[in-house]
């Protein structure tokens, strides 16, 4: 069965229908690309799937669990973490602090033994400061630790997002544009991460991407839509070579 | 700079990152406890009145400073801790009972206002917590047995173990338990913040949508953080009765809510510092004015007849530090601070970037 399944997923802002009828499944262990033009519902697909937006019409089934009535705040104790594609982060604690509240889901006390500080707290706050602290070596965030994000570079901050989403030890995790705005080298190391989160964590990706090159390089099928609606699905190079998408991405102006 | 070398995760774990913070505290808190005898009545109950003052900042500050809730009612928790402790106290109840058992009624009843108004923010959760301070004021005025209505009611003394803690009999020892009670929750608000909890608060209030997408619950976070806020602001409400010994609904105007409020935004909105910088302030400013006004008499000018200087002068201060200075009071210092640790090689826009404004602070 697969990891996660969407099945006639629609979203109606009013008269716009931003996603209008998707399906598509992850299997496990894949890297998964959406790609379409500027408004195709990329972004609404994932919201629809975190459970920040409420769907219209259609099912998401996680895991083998139906998560289409879930609250938004179960959905990453079940193991779903994401990006944003305009980096969400707490921009007023440090990297540090950011990364330990992806730890948010595994925490065991209560407020009363928080306010106390018992031993029990202490000792969890080490469990999640180690798990925090190899997510740092992983994505070589070391020399940002304790800076404030607010302070930070862009490329550094999309690179704590994507840290934050991996500091809740999820087992899909949804990337938005995690190339954008990124040079070329930057890009590389997204690259290099997704391919390790996939090999070495055993991670399901999820990824909304522009950037083709990285799309080619990285995800194992690709969904292609534009409207809310599936143009093709398939390896890279079948979407890519597939007349619907090649003149949705001419018809809006963007190269492909 | 002081660059501390880290051999374990407690070193960030901890309280203090270094030997020289804690020693800091000590000795502040040890000038603190010896201060009844280093100083006459007049400044001991002036440095009393600031004590509370900060106890109700803190409380003001976790909602406003740490999960971005701008409440304009506190005043109203400080009324409900003052009349629930003394109610408690006159059936009977000692203070060492009544006292956390007022927090505790002003805490859940912060919460509990807080559920309906935890999906209103800026403007219009200001507007509602105005609302609810004003409920809460003709409230007090109608519960005329407990609260004695418009005439007010006398705060019963406080004693404990057989000791005097009454604020006009022995000072002191008022002043100390003042102490005690602002170093206890001092204590448990800088745990609060170094934990799961406190950093779920400031989750809240830095980006709603992805505390979400953490799993933190939204409106429950807030609910809790809104009512340990006004349960500790209920408390200094209590020691607030206390210290002023016979009060009435107007001890609780809108202008304390209003001074609470300068409190938390001129010390520094989100450091607990904060408070207590913003509460020397609020304290001290009218003193001051007192003795200028005074030296102004004696050279020839007369202040006393224009109303509202007090009101006027903070409200200047207020402006000028929003314009100049969003960190506060407490921010000004950690730059102060850096500038001699970096000697001589501060540079001028080292802090550019850094003047970013808290989401409380944008009405949205
Ligand atoms: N909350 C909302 N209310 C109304 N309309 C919305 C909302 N969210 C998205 N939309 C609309 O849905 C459509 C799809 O938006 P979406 O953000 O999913 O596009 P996208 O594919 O991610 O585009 P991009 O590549 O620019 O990020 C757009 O027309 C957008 O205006
Ligand atoms: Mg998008």
């Amino acid at each position: 069965m697969s990891l996660l399944e969407v099945e006639d997923l629609a979203i109606h802002f009013g008269g716009v229908k931003a996603v209008d009828g998707v399906s598509f499944s992850v299997e496990k262990g894949e890297v998964f690309a959406i790609i379409g033009p500027n408004g195709a519902g990329k972004s609404t697909i994932f919201n629809l799937i975190s459970r920040i937006y409420q769907s219209t019409l259609g099912r998401i089934q996680f895991d083998g669990q139906d998560i289409t009535a879930s609250r938004a705040h179960d959905i990453a104790g079940l193991g779903i973490a994401r990006t944003f594609q305009n980096i969400e982060l707490f921009d007023h604690s440090t990297v540090l602090d950011n990364l330990l509240m992806g730890r948010h889901t595994h925490r065991r006390t209560n407020f009363v033994q928080d306010i106390l500080f018992l031993p029990k707290v202490r000792r969890e706050e080490r469990q999640h400061r180690r798990r925090v602290e190899q997510v740092i070596e992983f994505l070589e965030l070391e020399a940002y630790r304790k800076k404030m994000i607010a302070g930070l570079p862009y490329g550094v901050r999309k690179v704590v997002e994507i840290g934050r989403a991996l500091a809740t030890g999820p087992k899909l995790i949804l990337l938005d544009e995690p190339a954008s705005g990124l040079s070329v080298e930057e890009t590389r190391d997204v690259a290099f991460w997704i391919e390790d989160m996939r090999r070495d964590m055993g991670l399901t990706v999820l990824m909304v991407e522009h950037d083709m090159s990285l799309v080619n390089q990285v995800s194992d099928r690709v969904m292609a839509v534009a409207n809310g609606r599936t143009l093709a699905m398939g390896t890279p190079a079948e979407v890519q070579a597939h007349p619907d998408v090649m003149a949705a991405y001419l018809g809006t102006g963007a190269a492909a | 700079m002081r660059v501390v070398f880290k051999t374990s995760y407690d070193r960030d774990i901890d309280l203090h990152e270094h030997g020289r913070s804690r020693a800091r505290i000590a000795v502040l808190l040890a000038i603190m406890i010896v201060l009844p005898f280093l100083v006459g009545d007049y400044y001991l109950a002036e440095a009393t009145n600031t004590l509370i003052w900060a106890l109700a900042g803190m409380g003001l500050m976790v909602a406003v400073g740490h999960t971005g809730q701008v409440s304009l009612g506190h005043a109203a928790f400080l009324a409900i801790g003052a009349y629930a402790d003394s109610a408690l106290m006159n059936t009977g109840l000692p203070f060492l009972v009544s006292f956390p058992l007022a927090g505790l009624v002003t805490g859940l009843f912060g919460a509990l206002i807080a559920v309906p108004a935890v999906r209103m923010s800026g403007i219009y959760l200001a507007i509602a917590t105005l609302a609810v301070f004003v409920i809460v004021e003709e409230l007090v005025i109608m519960l005329e047995p407990i609260t004695g209505g418009v005439g007010g009611i006398m705060a019963p003394s406080i004693s404990i173990l057989g000791l005097t803690f009454d604020r006009y009999a022995a000072l002191d020892h008022f002043y100390w338990l003042c102490l005690a009670v602002v170093a206890l929750v001092t204590w448990g608000y800088a745990n609060l913040m170094r934990s799961p909890t406190g950093r779920s608060f400031l989750a809240v209030r830095d980006s709603e949508v992805s505390a979400r997408a953490l799993g933190i619950n939204v409106t429950r976070t807030r609910a809790l953080a809104f009512g340990l806020s006004s349960g500790v602001t209920g408390l200094a409400g209590a020691l607030m009765g206390h210290y002023i010994g016979f009060f009435n609904y107007e001890l609780f105007s809108i202008f304390i809510s209003i001074n609470l409020l300068l409190v938390v935004t001129i010390g520094g909105l989100g450091f607990i510092q904060g408070a207590f910088l913003g509460a020397i302030l609020i304290t001290a400013v009218p003193q001051l004015i007192a003795i200028l006004r005074d030296n102004l008499v004696a050279v020839g000018v007369d202040l006393s007849g224009v109303p509202g200087l007090d009101t006027m002068i903070f409200s200047l201060i207020l402006i000028c530090f929003i314009i100049y200075e969003p960190t506060g009071l407490y921010g000004r210092w950690l730059k102060i601070r850096t500038w001699f640790e970096v000697f001589p090689l501060a540079r001028r826009d080292m802090f550019r970037r850094q003047k970013s404004y808290l989401k409380t602070e944008r009405m949205k």
